[in-house]
């Protein structure tokens, strides 16, 4: 696993929503960077956007605790991957483990809870978690 | 960034929107609909500069198209394939009316 890294970047700031055109600028930066495809860009944006405020409202229950995003380019034989972190401090919470919304059911009996993580885990490849030393860590892998 | 556009005439309403329909900008939108849609029998949005749109975004609309589908309907027009994609993933395809 020794894939050449093109860029790891780091960003660290309060989980508040306020502060998720900061994080998406970072994001975006990056994927400008990699002259990533438009399509792609969204679903990562999406992804982003998605755990971000996940973090926000349920790691942190909306009282605003640190979060450190941390993105990585690295070059592999199948192509170019993406890879986004997502580290928080609050409680453990395991997006994986929660169930996919219904996407089925008429208007009137959606529930909208849970369509945020569902919308992210469908735009990316694979989403991995763990808790380790009092942390969530989400990590995110698209290939570009 | 959200730009939202309105225009009514003879019970029918059409809100352009152009940008990003977000976390950030959703509360907007859904702000401007609170006082748009009561006197409406048909509600159009007009998608075509709209270029992204997360869960808050749906969110918004879905609470739209209980509210029209009680009074009248709703559709969505000239939808962009990237946001139409999320339309689909969603099962939202299934819910609302896309021209």
């Amino acid at each position: 696993m020794n894939e050449p890294v093109l860029f790891s970047e780091e960003w660290r700031g309060e989980a508040s929503r306020g502060r998720l055109g900061d994080v998406l600028a970072f994001i975006g930066s990056l994927l400008d960077q990699a002259a990533c495809p438009l399509k792609i860009r969204m679903q990562i944006e999406i992804a982003a956007e998605e755990m971000f405020v996940n973090v926000c409202d349920y790691a942190y229950g909306g009282d605003p605790g640190p979060c450190t995003v941390e993105a990585k380019l690295t070059d592999r034989e199948d192509g170019r991957l993406f890879v986004l972190t997502f580290i928080d401090e609050g409680v453990p919470y395991n997006p994986l483990e929660k169930d996919d919304p219904d996407t089925s059911l008429p208007a009137e009996e959606r529930q909208i809870g849970g369509l945020g993580i569902f919308m992210a885990k469908k735009s990316v490849d694979l989403m991995d978690y763990e808790y380790r030393d009092s942390r969530n860590i989400v990590t995110m892998y698209k290939k570009l | 960034m959200l730009n939202i556009k309105k225009e009514s005439a003879n019970g029918i309403g059409t809100i352009r929107l152009e940008g990003r329909l977000d976390t950030t900008t959703s509360p907007m939108l859904e702000e401007e609909l609170k006082t748009f849609v009561p006197d409406l029998k048909e509600l159009i949005f007009d998608f075509k500069q709209l270029e992204y749109i997360s869960s808050a975004g749906l969110r918004v609309l879905l609470s739209a198209q209980k509210v029209m589908q009680k009074q009248g309907s709703m559709k969505l027009i000239n939808v962009r394939e990237e946001v139409n994609e999320i339309f689909e993933v969603t099962g939202f395809s299934d819910i609302l009316t896309i021209e």
